[in-house]
């Protein structure tokens, strides 16, 4: 983190005089590539919605990790949500109702058991909103850190999964002809989902985090003809909105995590009138 | 290529061996004792109303459908061993959203390398060489989800080619495709079936097609009705009863 602090104070730039600046801006660096590459499948894979669902699994997780009286919620927060996800495919394998139906059922659950958990004898709702909003000027180095391995192990996860994850979201039935085990890749997929939703919440907030998940896929196929500028696109949109996001809410004193939304919202208007053109 | 003949067989090599196929789901029995032969190098056309199992049929001989009853394989020189089968699923069935070019697909089914870094040179080479056998170069780079229905039925064929199988199986390859681009694929399909000696199983809606092209037309629903040339099968009064009088249509 030294080396990243006196990289900064190299900087002609005013912001990074400030120590919760240079860490900001390093987890956002981290995020983009994380979130980037994160959301292509999520879109491709139409779990847009569910990923949102399990941003709310995890914030119950954390309330009933605190409830229990553990010192690290984060861990009890990370069983519960690979819990939801692991329960959430089976009984969707299981059922013939639609894919969002069903997520709506897990999603108001998982909320419902949140906020009754946490207000159980008369207990205060407010020391969770850090989850709910989330502030990424007060991340830490060790949030960082495990930011930057939670990225590695994505990256590694990438690179072995992407193909089987790309055809079993495409199509469930030429994947299973060609020898692609569907169910136990959608599985491991929402799995690592839960996981990383998880791990990122407490360090970047579940507005910021759907965002993320959602908005630079959404945009890149707007423009992408193939996979390589897909998740290119996706990754250069995820880390130009949390660069700019975090100079807006410099200047302009806002919250960084909705200027970074609002900028991604804006990529997409811009990315959709191109592709209006286009066509 | 010579194939083995299976004991007690219906006196031709067979290259897929249906019998007592029986499928349930839930409460409903949807194929019921059925048996049929695929004779190598034979192509053969399953028709039947909607709903008759057909699709469940194939699910069950691709293995993503449980059932009871045999079936079996032969594969070159060794009889019954796990076959290579070609699939060519039913479209129109992906997104025309998806940033997924045809060069992009068939890296996601036939390479280690992950397809979101490209392609490379080699691969990019052996797409063109399958897409080649389909007289679908041009097609390379486009998105699968734009492509028509004739072009992305030539694709998935391209696809189902590689490796090359024992067996190929097209759900439903005509829907969605025009006049002329059936008798082009449907040209194609032939050709294809005499240069590799291939068996080639498909179900369709267009009877049109199965005199010129069909060596055998099996006609079921939820059982074997009948089984023969498709000059015997559409002529046949199994026929008739079951498109006419239950509203299908020719």
């Amino acid at each position: 983190m030294s080396l990243w602090h006196a990289f900064c104070d190299m900087l002609p730039f005013e912001m990074l005089h400030w120590d919760f600046m240079k860490n900001a801006l390093l987890a956002l660096l981290i995020m983009g590539p994380l979130f980037g590459i994160l959301s292509t499948m999520i879109v491709t894979g139409r779990m847009s919605f569910f990923s949102d669902a399990l941003g709310h699994s995890a914030f119950t997780g954390i309330a009933i990790g605190v409830i229990c009286g553990m010192s690290f919620p984060t861990l009890g927060a990370v069983a519960f949500s690979v819990a939801f996800a692991l329960l959430f495919s089976w009984v969707r394998s299981r059922s013939n109702q639609a894919a969002d139906t069903l997520i709506g059922v897990f999603s108001s659950s998982a909320v419902a058991l949140g906020i009754f958990a946490a207000t159980l004898g008369g207990g205060s709702f407010t020391k969770y909103n850090q989850y709910l909003i989330g502030d990424i000027l007060s991340v830490t180095p060790g949030q960082i850190g495990l930011l930057a391995l939670v990225l590695l192990a994505v990256l590694i996860f990438w690179v072995l999964y992407s193909n089987r994850l790309t055809l079993t979201a495409i199509h469930p039935q030429l994947a299973s002809s060609r020898g692609i085990p569907v169910g136990l890749s959608q599985t491991l997929f929402i799995t690592a989902i839960a996981v990383v939703v998880t791990l990122s919440i407490s360090s970047v907030g579940l507005l910021i985090l759907n965002s993320l998940l959602v908005l630079p896929a959404a945009a890149a196929r707007n423009i992408a003809r193939n996979l390589r500028q897909y998740h290119l696109f996706s990754v250069l949109f995820a880390t130009a909105a949390g660069l700019g996001g975090l100079v807006v809410s410099y200047w302009l004193g806002s919250s960084a995590g909705a200027a970074i939304s609002l900028i991604l919202a804006g990529i997409f208007a811009v990315t959709f009138c191109f592709r209006e053109r286009r066509r | 290529m010579n194939f083995p003949f299976h004991d007690g067989s219906c006196g031709h090599s067979c290259c897929l061996r249906v019998e007592n196929l029986s499928v349930r789901i839930g409460a409903d029995a949807i194929l019921k004792d059925v048996n049929l032969h695929v004779h190598c190098g034979e192509m053969v056309a399953l028709i039947g109303p909607n709903g008759a199992g057909k699709s469940t049929f194939l699910k069950a001989v691709l293995g993503q459908q449980e059932y009871s009853g045999v079936i079996a394989f032969s594969t070159p020189g060794q009889r019954s061993k796990k076959p290579r089968i070609g699939y060519v699923p039913q479209s129109p069935a992906f997104d025309p959203s998806d940033p997924v070019s045809v060069a992009d697909l068939f890296a996601c089914c036939m390479s280690k390398r992950p397809a979101f870094l490209g392609l490379g040179k080699a691969m990019e080479e052996t797409v063109l060489e399958c897409l080649e056998r389909v007289h679908g170069e041009d097609l390379i780079h486009k998105r699968v989800g734009t492509l028509s229905g004739g072009e992305l039925q030539r694709v998935l064929l391209a696809l189902a080619l590689e490796p090359l199988p024992n067996i190929l199986i097209l759900d439903e390859p005509l829907s969605g495709v025009d006049v002329e681009g059936m008798a082009v694929l449907m040209d194609m399909l032939d050709e294809i079936r005499k240069t590799y000696d291939l068996s080639i199983l498909m179900t369709t809606h267009d009877f049109s097609m199965l005199p010129r092209y069909a060596d055998q037309v099996v006609l079921i629903d939820h059982a074997l009705l009948i089984q023969g040339t498709p000059e015997a099968v559409l002529n046949s009064p199994e026929f008739h009863r079951v498109f006419h009088m239950k509203g299908g249509s020719l």
